[in-house]
């Protein structure tokens, strides 16, 4: 029997699933190997059963917190797909501030004492905290990026089908650059985040004249302090060195141990 | 069964194949709509908030995360707001590059809201999936023109999604001219393709409803206006400059709800390809206003579902004036330019249209250079308002004669007729009642 995948998303730009539209060469191929069950963003059906979960977005809310699970409760295998799921990307930035805040900023003193007073919006409107899908069910597999890289996705989904154990190296971006000898960042007189972000994206940003973010997450072993130490010797303020790592790196509180 | 007089719910909850969450809920009380009402759920993320901080050239690289579906139109709205803002420069070639990205990505949107998200309805069918084995022709075709504006967008952009060779002032790496030779010539060949479109299209039979509107998106006295322009209302005359966008949106809170929703001359108004085509229709290249007749787009047109064939039209402008375009950079070649910048403080707006309508991008920076405001007006929180008030004119109208199903899905093909995308729509303050 074909694998029954899903797709669902949370709070993100959907970009990911875009990017599995995307793979047109492929789709109709892939649609001969398993039955997507469920895909919000392209059809209508839902299901009770699914062998391959793909979650897209980070998770803001609790009612999205119990979606969540409820998700994992009916799937054999759960994968976070790209930078929202699994490290909650850009908007993680929102949570060094309160929500009460945020509320005043963008809709006004009035619209935010209504919101945190008529508990008719608590449940949609309670903002708890930009967090990861790993911080709430368990993760089998991760897709990493902002947005998600096609030939992983594929990767992924024929080692599944073929119930191989799906291979992702822990290497550095840099490591990729080397490989397509791409002038490293730093040479050009910009900054980086490639010596301590997960590889696997071709360096596609250095490769196009830009700098890495670290969009990919953390690598696990990691030297920050080196990192950081390089980036104040480039100039780069505490501030600078501080905004640099919440650009995509805030869920993962990447550089948060030497606040003072 | 025919004819609703009793009293029920209808809660379409999430509705599906939109961008973002949704949810319809229409309230009858003995044959009486009572209400009707579009409920926004999806989580709110802050941009316009947790921007602040950030140095220029890292604003329209964040908030392109808006939306991955529009992330071309928020980067570049982003980028010319913050240029505005700090008073920068911009040449000839970077806007002529910038009028390709936009419309590669107006083809690639366009393509995949008429066949992936619209045409199943017309069809009868839940997704695209059954059409491959039904109508694998019609599939194959939209795969393949949709990899072609994908590739259209990834030469000039560096990637399809969240591009990022394009930044302020110019491009971080300027687009390879063999591959924009090999764009060229795959869109010259796609002609047919297009056609084929435009017959598909011509067999679907679109809900006669309408209801008169007023339209609004950018406008400009040399061009059909996708990438620069004055805002233009069709309630009046006079064209409005970008920077007072505040007196064109007016965002308002609804006394019963919290939405902030936009009117200008009227009640509401529309914005998108409808709205453009009724705008500036005689600067539509002549085969795109060839195929507007063909599909029976008269202007003035006020049924919301001719969205669908405005963007059918559009397709076939963008595809014609690209292959102009992308002549005219062959043609005369690129050159590296210097895109520095000095950052500085100030206040900048900026605005293009992006296939959902015309979308409006502000920001402020202080003397640092760091961002310390931020405001983004989101075509499908324009069209809400408009959206709504065609919901509540829809229902009684047709009640009598439809079964709840058929309603449902008339609501549904109602709301993706304005190819909404929500998870952008980040000024949406509404609460989804239902228990």
């Amino acid at each position: 029997m074909k694998p029954r995948v899903a797709f669902f998303d949370f709070a993100g730009c959907e970009g990911c699933q875009l990017a599995v539209l995307n793979c047109e060469e492929v789709f109709l191929d892939l649609l001969e190997q398993v039955e997507i069950v469920e895909f919000r963003e392209a059809m209508s059906e839902t299901a009770h059963r699914i062998d391959i979960a793909f979650i897209e977005g980070s998770i803001n809310r609790e009612e999205d917190a119990q979606r969540l699970r409820d998700i994992r409760a009916r799937s054999r295998i759960l994968v976070a797909l790209g930078a929202c799921a699994n490290m909650g990307n850009v908007q993680a930035r929102a949570n060094f501030t309160a929500p009460a805040e945020h509320f005043k900023r963008i809709y006004g003193s009035a619209d935010r004492d209504r919101v945190q007073t008529d508990p008719r919006f608590w449940s949609l409107w309670a903002h708890t905290r930009v967090r990861a899908v790993h911080e709430i069910v368990a993760v089998d597999y991760r897709l990493r990026g902002c947005p998600m890289v096609a030939e992983e996705f594929l990767q992924l989904v024929k080692a599944l089908i073929s119930g191989a154990q799906p291979r992702q190296p822990a290497n550095p971006v840099c490591v990729e650059c080397r490989l397509h000898e791409f002038e490293c960042a730093f040479d050009r007189g910009d900054t980086c985040l490639g010596q301590i972000t997960w590889g696997g994206c071709a360096a596609v940003c250095i490769g196009q004249g830009y700098r890495c973010d670290g969009c990919r997450g953390l690598l696990p072993q990691a030297n920050l302090a080196a990192h950081r130490q390089l980036l104040s010797e480039r100039g780069l303020s505490d501030t600078d060195i501080r905004n640099r790592y919440r650009l995509f790196g805030s869920g993962e509180a990447l550089g948060e141990e030497q606040r003072p | 069964m025919n004819g609703q007089t009793g009293t029920f719910t209808i809660d379409i909850h999430h509705v599906t194949r939109v961008e973002g969450h949704g949810s319809i809920r229409i309230d009858v009380r003995q044959g009486v709509v009572e209400e009707v009402k579009l409920c926004i759920v999806e989580a709110n993320r802050f941009f316009e908030s947790f921007v602040r901080g950030m140095a220029p050239e890292e604003i329209p690289w964040v908030v392109g995360r808006i939306c991955g579906i529009c992330c071309v139109g928020h980067q570049l709205a982003a980028t010319k707001a913050v240029e505005n803002a700090l008073g920068l420069a911009v040449s000839p070639q970077t806007v002529l590059l910038r009028k390709m990205l936009n419309e590669s990505q107006f083809l690639q949107s366009h393509i995949l809201h008429v066949y992936f998200l619209a045409v199943p309805d017309f069809v009868g069918a839940p997704s695209v999936l059954p059409l491959i084995k039904t109508h694998p022709e019609v599939v194959k075709r939209a795969l393949r023109l949709k990899k072609l504006a994908n590739d259209y967008t990834a030469v000039l952009g560096g990637r399809t999604l969240h591009p990022m060779a394009n930044t302020l002032r110019g491009w971080r790496r300027l687009p390879d001219l063999d591959e924009l030779e090999r764009i060229r010539q795959r869109l010259a060949a796609a002609l047919p393709d297009l056609l084929e479109t435009v017959a598909i299209v011509r067999t679907l039979r679109l809900p006669d409803f309408e209801r008169e509107t007023e339209f609004v998106s950018l406008t400009h006295p040399d061009e059909y206006a996708l990438y620069d322009g004055a805002v233009r209302g069709s309630d009046s005359g006079q064209p409005v400059p970008v920077a007072d966008y505040r007196q064109v949106t007016n965002e308002f809170t609804m006394p019963h709800s919290t939405t902030r929703w936009s009117r200008w001359h009227r009640e509401s108004y529309a914005v998108g390809a409808l709205a453009r085509v009724n705008n500036n229709v005689d600067q539509l290249h002549p085969e795109a206003r060839t195929v507007a007749e063909t599909l029976g787009l008269r202007v003035p047109c006020f049924n919301p579902y001719m969205n669908n064939v405005a963007q059918v039209v559009e397709i076939v402008h963008c595809a014609h004036h690209s292959l102009s375009l992308l002549e005219t950079v062959l043609d005369g070649g690129l050159v590296e330019e210097d895109i520095g910048f000095q950052p500085g403080p100030g206040r900048g707006v900026g605005a293009v249209e992006v296939p959902r309508g015309i979308l409006f991008h502000e920001y402020a920076f202080d003397a640092q250079g760091r961002c310390c405001d931020a405001n983004a007006v989101i075509p499908t929180s324009q069209n809400i308002n408009n959206i709504e008030r065609d919901m509540q004119a829809l229902v009684p109208r047709m009640l009598p004669h439809l079964s709840r199903n058929e309603l449902t899905l008339h609501l549904e093909m109602l709301l993706r007729a304005y190819d909404p995308c929500i998870s952008c729509s980040v000024h949406m303050l509404e609460v989804d009642y239902v228990e």
